[in-house]
């Protein structure tokens, strides 16, 4: 889950690039080194073992709401750093959720404590990325204004 | 009748019938005995539009030297009947001198036969042929024709013997009765025709028409995967391949349509199989934007065109050479590309392997310009020489670092990594692209490939290959494709008349190479093109595009005749003049 | 499925994607394509240079130079044709076609009537965002009929074509239908599609986020197909003849023996085959 949002993250950050949105960009790549940061972190729990390969379309997660990465769809060209937030934000919040409830329902032992200290980092990104939205201005009326119509390409 | 001093000497003999006749049959084993007497000659027909019981002429041109041109008059004109003799009479021009065999139970003699002059005989093929059990009235034809040119009397039974194996004893039987009778009938006829027969042949022949020696040519230069649509007249060579590269562990694959096969050849080849189509006008048309394809990615590919008479649906089963222009032009952009065309029958084999070796050394299609003259007439040649080429395809290895399948270097054939080869993957673009292969459409890139695709093909090598140059003289003769047949035979006969010309047909049509053609063309004071198409388009090119240094004419009328060697004789003589 | 080649441990996803930046726009549905290619190549592990992947025009058509594998992309509408020749002769490559609506049934569609006749095994991913996209929005045959655009006002009035139908009624031997708002969905059929011999079809609807905003309620309208994949080839038609165009996952699987070519060891020379000829 953390590694499909850090690529998620360092896609749309190259997303953002090519259509000249760099203050998105930066914000993505800022959540991507934050993601990097977990994804590091379980590697080392891991360590030597053999983790089970499991497809990527049998993940269970335990309720409705899925993966952490923000969807493909959600992201605009002009989106503002406010959206960007936004969208990470719910990003946040459902990966605190998985963490809470695999806290919730597995047995005392290593995986409990791996998982009590994710769901706690989780937390604080979260208080970070509302504080960081309170700080951003909101999106104009015309953000998603282009006055240049789409171009022929081939 | 003798020939004349400045002439081959040589044998025209035609049969005509409709419904059923066979004359198509018997016309075949005529040349097929004359081979193994022998012999060199061709073979060529004419039918009406009905698949099955339409008219039909058989043409038989036997020599004893190699010939690629039909005679100027037919010596034996054998009509089993005249139905709808006028859709080909012109076909079969007859003088004074000509013997016409005809069956009184089949009407009279129409009027363009009688306004020749020609010398008739009667003979009633039909009721003979009755009187043989199972007796057909082509064999008595053929029969007629054997015992008038003194064809030895082994071969014409040997034909026979292995074309009616499978329908039997008693079919053969038929067949050598009435053959036999043909052969006493020829006896009553007065016919004075050339010796054909008192020289062995030394030399390996073989009989083939244009379509199979373009096969066995790209076979001969690696193609193993062929897609094809069918279309008269390269369906035969389709044919001939679907069965002969299953041998050699390759395979020919039916498309639905020429934008399918065009694309397949592409894709086989993009995964490294040399490949090749065969198409004619409209299926070229069809496959011009693919084409394109091929040039921008530089994928190598071969289309043979056989081409027939334009425009649009035009005339299926006659020969013309009007393709040239959507073969040298059909494509958008700047696209420099191959364009090659065989001289002769036999030399379908040679070009084809050719442009096969060119196409995959310079990664680039080749069009290959046959006609329904060369394709479809059969012929008795020399064996043709096996040539080993030694270019092939310059491909990348395993690689290490960035790929840069589109580099400049190496006079712009740049190495081509074959899918599955690790470290090495590209994604070939018709979009144009930087030297990795990334698509751009920056002024300095677009530059930088057209100039790299333009190179590779005007750096070559070609060698001598590129064009056939005979003789010598003040004046030349330029001819491309079929008409090269017809106009060497006529240079060898105003060659016998103390007149000399130099002879020049290209093989390689494009690129257009002007330095090769001042070459071929020194000391040439005037030229003289000679095309079968209505807008002499050759000779527009060699004054457009080949810079050639002496003044040009042009001798050219469309199909569906094809060119006579009398008819070149007086036009070359009067130009000659001028 | 091909003869499979030494399996590659450790293959991801992103080993499967070039360093070229895809220019689709922001929200494009063919991001989360990619994704799921690569994610199903990761999971076959299917070595990148034994992959190609074939395209023609068209925003979905630039798929192949996302990719790190061998690609062509074509000119328009006839990928599977190119792909056709690739396969047939290289049949120890993974061949996949990629490719968007109008490409593949318009200017395509007879090729793809005779892909599916011929089964070929390969895997063939149409992006269908029921538009033109590349050349500015455009109906394509997918759309509905009153659509209103620049180049048919109004609306095209015409009856939209209906691939899977079609897929069906010409041969196909797997027949899907995913989502890109479910790129893990996806990747599982691409799995299966290429796992499964014979001419594998997934339509992938794709929303076009500039020309088709109105896609975005895709999301709330697509379900998994409320019954199981069948190997009755009559009930895929009834089934299909009054599909709404919204259900997901493998709709139809078939055991057609894929088209392949002899190519065996070679048995003769060129030279062998000059005997014909001789006098």
């Amino acid at each position: 889950m953390e590694s499909e949002a850090l690529e998620r993250y360092l896609d749309l950050a190259e997303q953002m690039e090519v259509h000249h949105n760099p203050e998105v960009a930066e914000l993505f790549r800022k959540m991507a080194r934050v993601e990097r940061k977990h994804v590091e972190k379980i590697l080392e729990r891991v360590g030597d073992k053999d983790l089970p390969h499991i497809p990527p379309w049998e993940y269970q997660w335990l309720g409705e709401e899925a993966a952490e990465a923000i969807s493909n769809e959600d992201v605009h060209y002009l989106m503002t750093p406010h959206h960007a937030l936004t969208l990470a934000l719910g990003a946040e919040r459902r990966a605190f959720g998985f963490y809470t409830r695999v806290v919730e329902t597995v047995e005392p032992g290593e995986l409990l404590e791996l998982a009590r200290e994710l769901m706690e980092e989780e937390r604080e990104h979260v208080a970070l990325i509302e504080a960081w939205l309170a700080k951003v201005p909101e999106p104009a009326d015309d953000w998603a204004e282009d006055p240049d119509p789409p171009l022929l390409q081939e | 009748m003798t020939a004349k001093d400045d002439e081959t000497p040589s044998l025209s003999i035609a049969l005509t019938g409709s419904g059923g006749a066979g004359v198509i049959t018997a016309g075949n084993m005529l040349l097929e005995a004359a081979a193994k007497a022998g012999c060199y000659g061709l073979f060529a027909r004419s039918s009406g539009p009905q698949i099955r019981g339409g008219e039909a002429a058989a043409m038989v041109r036997l020599a004893k030297e190699p010939v690629a041109a039909p005679g100027d008059v037919f010596d034996i004109l054998i009509a089993i009947d005249w139905h709808n003799i006028d859709r080909f009479a012109v076909e079969l021009p007859l003088s004074t001198e000509s013997l016409v065999i005809a069956d009184p139970s089949q009407g009279e003699l129409p009027e363009v036969i009688a306004a020749s002059g020609a010398r008739i005989a009667e003979l009633p093929l039909k009721d003979l042929a009755k009187t043989v059990a199972k007796g057909r009235p082509n064999m008595i034809a053929l029969g007629v024709v054997a015992g008038l040119i003194g064809l030895p009397d082994e071969v014409a039974d040997e034909v026979m013997a292995r074309a009616l194996k499978k329908r039997g004893d008693e079919a053969l039987a038929a067949s050598r009765d009435a053959f036999a009778l043909g052969v006493e009938a020829a006896g009553t006829m007065s016919f004075d025709g050339p010796d054909l027969w008192t020289r062995a042949a030394t030399r390996e022949r073989w009989i083939i028409n244009g379509n199979e020696a373009a096969g066995l040519g790209a076979v001969r230069g690696g193609v193993r995967f062929v897609a094809a649509y069918p279309i008269t007249p390269a369906t035969d060579l389709l044919e001939w391949m679907a069965l002969n590269l299953q041998r050699l562990g390759g395979a020919l694959v039916q498309a639905e349509d020429e934008l399918a096969s065009i694309n397949m050849i592409i894709g086989a080849s993009y995964g490294g199989t040399p490949a090749l189509t065969a198409t004619s006008g409209p299926g070229l048309a069809l496959m011009s934007e693919s084409l394109g394809l091929a040039v921008a990615s530089e994928v190598p590919v071969v289309v043979v065109d056989v081409m027939r008479g334009g425009p649009s649906t035009g005339i299926p089963t006659k020969s013309e050479q009007s393709d040239l222009n959507i073969a040298l032009f059909g494509l958008h952009g700047d696209a420099p590309h191959l364009v090659l065309a065989p001289t002769s029958v036999s030399d379908c084999v040679f070009t084809t392997q050719w442009a096969v070796t060119l196409a995959e050394a310079l990664q680039s299609p080749a069009i290959v310009l046959s006609d329904q003259l060369l394709g479809q007439t059969r012929a008795i040649v020399d064996r043709p020489t096996d040539i080993a080429f030694v270019s092939q395809r310059v491909t990348a290895d395993a690689g290490a670092g960035e790929v840069r399948r589109y580099a400049l270097a190496g006079g712009g054939v740049s190495p081509m990594a074959i899918p599955g080869a690790p470290g090495a993957q590209y994604t070939a673009d018709g979009l144009e692209h930087d030297e990795r292969g990334l698509p751009s459409s920056r002024a300095g890139d677009h530059v930088t490939q057209l100039d790299k695709r333009a190179a590779k093909l005007d750096g070559f090598d070609y060698g001598n290959h590129w064009a056939e140059i005979e003789g010598d003289g003040r004046r030349a003769v330029v001819a491309w494709g079929s008409s090269t047949g017809a106009v060497r035979e006529a240079l060898a006969r105003l060659g016998s008349r103390g007149h000399e010309f130099r002879l020049v047909s290209p093989r390689l049509l494009a690129p257009a190479q002007p330095a090769r053609w001042t070459e071929a063309l020194e000391g040439v004071e005037r030229a003289l093109v000679v095309e079968l198409n209505h807008s002499a388009q050759f000779y527009r090119y060699l004054k457009g595009y080949c810079d050639p240094p002496c003044p040009v004419d042009v001798y050219h009328r469309p199909g569906p005749l094809p060119l006579r060697v009398g008819e070149l004789v007086a036009e070359i003589e009067k130009w000659s003049r001028s | 499925m091909t003869s499979s080649p030494a399996p590659i441990p450790g293959l991801t996803a992103r080993d499967y994607k070039s360093e070229v930046k895809p220019v689709w726009c922001p929200g494009c549905g063919d991001f989360s394509v990619l994704s799921a290619i690569t994610k199903a190549l990761a999971e076959l592990k299917l070595p990148p240079e034994k992959v190609s992947v074939i395209s023609g025009i068209g925003c979905s058509s630039r798929m192949p130079a996302y990719m790190n594998s061998y690609g062509f992309h074509g000119v328009h509408g006839r990928a599977v044709a190119l792909a056709t020749g690739l396969k047939l002769s290289r049949p120890d490559l993974t061949v996949l076609v990629t490719g968007g609506d109008g490409d593949g049934f318009s200017i395509g569609g007879n090729h793809f009537l005779h892909a599916c006749r011929r089964n070929v095994d390969m895997t063939y991913i149409v992006m269908d965002n029921q538009v033109y996209g590349m050349t500015k929005g455009q109906p394509s045959p997918t759309t509905e009929p009153d659509w209103d655009s620049a180049l048919s006002p109004g609306g095209t009035g015409l009856r939209p074509f209906h691939p899977l139908v079609i897929a069906l009624a010409s041969g196909a031997n797997f027949i899907a239908r995913g989502f890109s708002g479910d790129p893990n969905g996806t990747a599982r059929l691409i799995v299966d599609a290429i796992r499964t011999p014979g001419f594998s079809f997934v339509e992938v609807l794709s929303p076009c986020v500039t020309f088709r905003e109105d896609q975005r309620g895709w999301k709330k309208i697509v379900r998994p197909a409320p019954v199981d994949p069948t190997e009755d080839i009559g009930r895929a038609a009834r089934r299909l003849m009054t599909d709404d165009g919204f259900n997901l996952g493998i709709l139809y699987t078939g055991k057609r023996k894929p088209y392949q070519l002899r190519l065996d060891a070679v048995e003769e020379e060129p030279a062998a085959l000059e005997t014909q000829f001789v006098v």
